[in-house]
Order: structure tokens, then sequence, then C-alpha cells
């Protein structure tokens, strides 16, 4: 899960990273007052998870509090919208922060690298700018150094990087513990993404972090039971938000042909089937291993929440998921919910005889295999 | 002859007494599976399905002989029981256990590496079977068949579609191996595929990929310089859009890497078949061992 940046600051600083002095308001009044903490020299930004928020209007610098105040007035409740996020959040809080005076921009972000199973740690006198673009124009300008989780990073490591990165001397101590404050967010707070960008060198010397990117690893949110309030704010559709409460693996893809299935590597077969065969996926959805018809009958009614769904695909191959249970969910499902719209299942494996005979005489057209179960939706849906 | 389990193979499962663990490992029993023992801490000295509970992998080992171990114990207390079993001295472990945090694997993959006494499958996959001989996991049992055949998957689901579809078209298996859906995983398909190249009686290859990392491309490397026997290959998520986790957590395109057709032309160019949809694996199969003159 994305971390808002203020959330994100606010952990960087508990492991004495440094940040920009900044605090979250809800109001104009809050915002004012922690404007005139800085002297209402300040950069007001609105804390919503998505891209192009600075495109979108989000961001915008004063000099004095009571225009920080009345654009924050302004930000709250309303939608941002930007190309990389065309449905638009609402914001519901701004960053009040400190302007950074900037001498040098320096880029420093902490990844998972899966192909080497251990941490990288990329640092780049490049900042501010894209790192994509500098990967492909200057590759020479990253530097990579990698963490096994297992033994932990050394001074000396950190040292050689960031000398090798050219970062200027003076910068040098500063740079080398701020990575390692990064590395211990990363291993103690169970990050899977720590970007910063820039990294700022202020005229007199300081070394900030003046933007900040974490995740956290959804696998062990249970650790972090503080961020079970924001857990959903990255989410991109409502539908998926919904799903995400209800622990249920769901992404919405935009299309008209709904898609539920059990195994994450059949769900995304099952959507390529429906490509192939001309349709467009609106969703994938994993039943998970074992569902039992209470659960089968929710992902139906989760799937239908979304109003462009015109015909329904259900795959099934049931290992530990037994076909007669799924059955069983899908009728009380459609019983309940009015459904008007074609559904075919292919249904496979564990019962899928008693499966079978259970859907018999239902409305739910009966396939053999997941490639025809495509073919016959997707003709039976844009019929 | 099979790879990495067979019928000597003892196993020990941890978290057995659990909902998950006894119906499996019930079922494993029912498959002919030597299941030697639980670990379940606290429950020392009890029996379950007729076989002793052990608090300790160490106290299993001494007392059986087990010589792998299939965990089944919650997220939260998963790597540590993988680390356990490897200090127990056991060589094979299986993680079948799904939501393992990222540094949790991490820290175990890495320790388990570098001691080199072990080899992990897994997390988040559906276990390993030599048809017949073990079964070490949560498949269904019935859709497998002995045979020639190797195959390696990162989906459990998708195995059983294509296992099925081979056994229904005559073609068994050696054995089955699942190895995951996670970001970070114990056997990855190199391995898997080194194995199965140095295996007899395995006389083709099925491989089962799907978006997200580079494993794939590494395999597919490992295909081009060192395998002499045919590989087909099925790529899944082909048109799954960027930025968005298919289920799996490590299904995910993130930026130049994962991408399906990095994935498909790295094995096209190792000399690999590679089918578009999965109906068409049992016959690139039969077509590739006729033309290895299997």
């Amino acid at each position: 899960m994305k971390l808002h940046e203020y959330q994100s600051k606010d952990l960087l600083a508990k492991y004495g990273v440094a940040v920009p002095g900044g605090k979250v308001a809800e109001n104009a009044s809050e915002a004012k007052a922690i404007a005139d903490e800085f002297g209402g020299k300040v950069v007001v930004k609105a804390q919503v998870l998505m891209g192009g928020r600075g495109k979108a209007g989000g961001v915008k610098l004063f000099e004095d509090s009571d225009s920080a105040a009345t654009f924050t007035q302004e930000l709250i409740g309303k939608r941002l919208v930007s190309i990389q996020n065309p449905d638009g959040m609402v914001v519901d809080k701004v960053l009040v922060g400190e302007l950074v005076d900037i001498a040098e921009e320096y880029y420093l972000s902490v990844l998972l690298d899966r192909a080497e199973q251990k941490l990288v740690v990329m640092i780049s006198k490049e900042g501010g700018v894209e790192i994509e673009t500098v990967a492909e124009e200057t590759p020479e300008a990253i530097v990579r150094l990698h963490v096994d989780p297992a033994w932990g990073v050394d001074d000396f490591e950190v040292r050689d990087s960031v000398q090798r990165a050219k970062i200027p001397a003076p910068a040098q101590r500063q740079m080398v513990a701020m990575i390692k404050g990064l590395v211990q967010v990363y291993l103690k707070e169970d990050a899977d993404m720590i970007e910063i960008n820039p990294v700022a060198w202020t005229p007199d010397g300081k070394l900030l972090a003046a933007d900040a990117k974490v995740s956290i690893d959804e696998n062990a949110l249970y650790r972090h039971p503080e961020y079970n309030e924001t857990k959903d704010d990255g989410a991109e559709h409502e539908i998926d938000a919904e799903a995400s409460k209800l622990g249920i693996a769901y992404v919405n893809l935009g299309g008209d042909i709904g898609i539920m299935g059990n195994g994450a590597g059949l769900v995304m077969c099952s959507l390529d089937e429906v490509n192939r065969a001309g349709g467009r996926p609106a969703n994938f959805l994993d039943v998970g291993g074992g569902a039992n018809a209470e659960r089968v009958k929710t992902c139906v009614g989760l799937v239908l929440m979304d109003e462009n769904v015109k015909g329904l695909l259900i795959n099934i191959f049931g290992g530990i998921t037994r076909c007669d249970e799924v059955a069983r969910g899908l009728l009380s499902a459609f019983a309940e919910m009015n459904v008007t719209i074609p559904v075919v299942a292919r249904i496979e494996g564990t019962a899928a005889a008693e499966g079978l005979a259970i859907l018999e005489g239902s409305q739910i057209v009966g396939a053999k295999s997941m490639q025809e179960a495509a073919a016959k939706v997707v003709e039976l849906a844009y019929a | 002859m099979s790879v990495l389990v067979n019928k000597n193979t003892k196993v020990v499962v941890a978290g057995m007494t659990g909902k998950e663990g006894s119906f499996h490992a019930g079922q494993m029993i029912q498959y002919g599976t030597q299941v030697v023992a639980g670990v379940t801490p606290g429950k020392g000295g009890t029996t379950h399905l007729d076989r002793p509970i052990f608090n300790t992998m160490h106290e299993a080992v001494a007392a059986t002989g087990a010589d792998a171990a299939l965990i089944f114990v919650p997220a939260p207390f998963a790597a540590d029981s993988v680390l356990e079993a490897e200090d127990a001295g056991i060589p094979f472990i299986t993680l079948i256990t799904e939501g393992v945090p990222v540094n949790d694997m991490m820290r175990a993959v890495n320790k388990i590496k570098t001691n080199g006494k072990s080899i992990l499958l897994g997390g988040n996959c559906a276990g390993i079977i030599t048809p017949d001989e073990c079964k070490m996991g949560i498949m269904p049992g019935h859709i497998f068949k002995k045979g020639p055949i190797g195959m390696v998957s990162r989906s459990g689901t998708l195995t059983y579609e294509v296992a099925w579809e081979l056994t229904q078209n005559d073609l068994g298996q050696t054995t089955c191996v699942g190895i995951g859906g996670d970001p970070i995983i114990g056997t990855r398909f190199i391995d898997a595929l080194r194995m199965f190249e140095e295996d007899p009686e395995t006389k083709a290859v099925v491989m089962i990929g799907e978006i997200g990392g580079t494993d794939e491309e590494v395999g597919a490397a490992f295909i081009k310089e060192h395998m002499t026997k045919p590989v087909v290959s099925f790529i899944s998520g082909r048109t799954a859009p960027p930025g968005k986790r298919m289920g799996h957590a490590g299904a995910i395109i993130s930026g130049k890497l994962g991408t399906p057709q990095s994935k498909v032309d790295a094995l096209l160019d190792a000399g690999a078949k590679v089918a578009d949809t999965t109906s068409q694996v049992a016959q690139m199969v039969k077509d590739s061992l006729v033309a290895a003159g299997v």
C-alpha cells in the first residue's frame, strides 16, 4: 500500500532521516496555524495518492499564511483529475510544509531487486528528474548497492557507493546517514519501495528528503495497524476499495466482461482468453483457495457492482475448492440479485459432476473448456 | 526417477494440527505419501492422523528421520518455520503458505542460499508431486499420472489445468513442481529446469510462467545454453495492463520489467515452443517428443 507524503515523511523522521518541517491540515484554520509557524512561506500539497497531482493543481507555493489557508479551503473536498488518473481523487487533507532553498538535487531509492533477491539502494547525483530518464540517458549516473537483509549493510559499503555516485564531498557524510536510515525503514517498517526525489542539498549545507514516496508490503500490514485507516486511499476504483475491505483479490480493468475464477494464474489466463475471443475484461477476481458458497456469492456481488458488466465468465478448476460449493454459491447469488446478463461457467476438477448437476436447469450456460467459455460469454454478451 | 521427491521421501508437516494442514496431510496420506510426523509447538506428545506430533522440527527429525518438510503454518510464523526446518537438517522444504511478508522471505531465502544445506520450494505455491509416489502439497492427486514429462509452474491452478490436459492426452509426468507466485521464492525456473535436464526419466519439460520479474528470461537463457530436452512453455497474463498486480504478489509488470513479450521472445529465441493458449500445450509436447525421436 502507498503511504501519503505526510505519512512517509513522519516515518523517515522516526529513523533520523532529515525532512523539511511540515504538518498535515484538514481545514483552513489548521493550515493557517501551520503556515504561521514557518513565517507564511510554505508549500501546500494535496494528499492524494495519484500521479500528476502538481499538474492537476494540487501543489502551490505561498508567501503568506492567509493565501495558504484560502487555497487549502478550496482544495479540501475537491476532486483532482490528472492524465494518470482520469477518474480523479477527492482531497481530504493537505500537507503544509516549509519552503526549502535548494542548491543541488540528488536521488535515492530503496527497492526490491527480484532477480538478486536482495534490496537495492539506487543513488544518483541527478535528482529532480524522472529516474527512468536518467537510467536511459546516463545509466552510469546511477550507482546500485545491494543489501542482503540477513546481513544488513556496513558503513564502508555505503561510503564507497556514495563516493562512486560522485555526491560532492561536503554532502557525503549526511548522504551515508540518510541511506542507512532508509535501509532501516525498509527492513524494520516492511517497506517495499522508498523513493526520495529530490534529496535536497541546501545552500547552508543541509541534506533533506524534500519529497518522499514510501509503499508498505501488503503482506506485512498485520504488523502495522497504524495504517488501517488509510489502507484503501490508493484504490483507483471504488470497487477496488470495497474488495480490499472484503479481502478479495480484485482489480478493475475497465472493460465489460466480468471474470471470476480460482487461483491467480487461472484467472489471469481467463482474461487473456476473453481478450483473444474479442472481449474486454472488466476485472480480475480470484475467489481464492477453498472458497465456500458464501464467499462465491460475495464475489459475484463484487463483479456486478460494476455497471459496465454485460456478461460474466466463471472459471473454476477445483483443487481445494469444491465445485459443488461454488455451484451452490452461484445459485444463491443469482436467486438474490436478479441477474439478467448472460453467465457462462466452466467447472472442472474436485466434485465437478456434482457442481454441474446443481447448475442444471439454471440460467448458467455451461462450457467444457476455458477457451469455449470465453468464446461463449463474448458471443452472448455482445449479441 | 523423478526430481526432489519420490516414494522414499519421509515428510514432516509443520502446522499439521491446523485446519488446512490437517486436511491436506490427510489427502497426502491417502495418496500414499509417507507422512511420518507433524510439528506443532505445544502439542508435542499427542498424535494426529495416527502420526506423532512434536514440539520442534529437531525432535521430529531425530525421532523419525524425516528428510522433507511441508510448511502450512500461518504467514506471520512461516519464514521462521522454514529456518527451523533448515536448522534441523532437512534437505528439502516446501512452503505452501501464502501472504508471507517479503522481508521475511528475503531473509529466509538468503540464509538458506548462503548456508547451502537445503533446497526451499515456495512460498505461496501448490507444492510438488511425483505421480503415484509422493504428493507433497495441496494439488488434487487424481489429475496427475506417471510419465515422461517434467513440469514447472508459478501458478497452482494453471498447473492443474495443464496437467489435466496432459493426463487426458496420455502424457504422464515425472514430477510437477509448483514454484509459487511470490516475488521472492526459493526454487526458481532455472533450478527446476536444471533438475529436469539431469533427470534421465524426464523426456520433455513444460514450463508455465506469468508476467512479473525476469525469472522466465533467466530460465530461457539456461534452456538456450544447457538444455538438450524440448521445452514447451506458456505465459499467462499476456493481456494484463502494466502496473496492476494480478492476484499473485509477483505478477505485476513494472516499467519495462516483467512484460509478457520479453518472456515470449526470450523463450522463442532459446528454441522453446510457446503456446498461445493452454489447450495447445499437449499437442506441442507430443510434436516435440516425436521431433526429439522419443
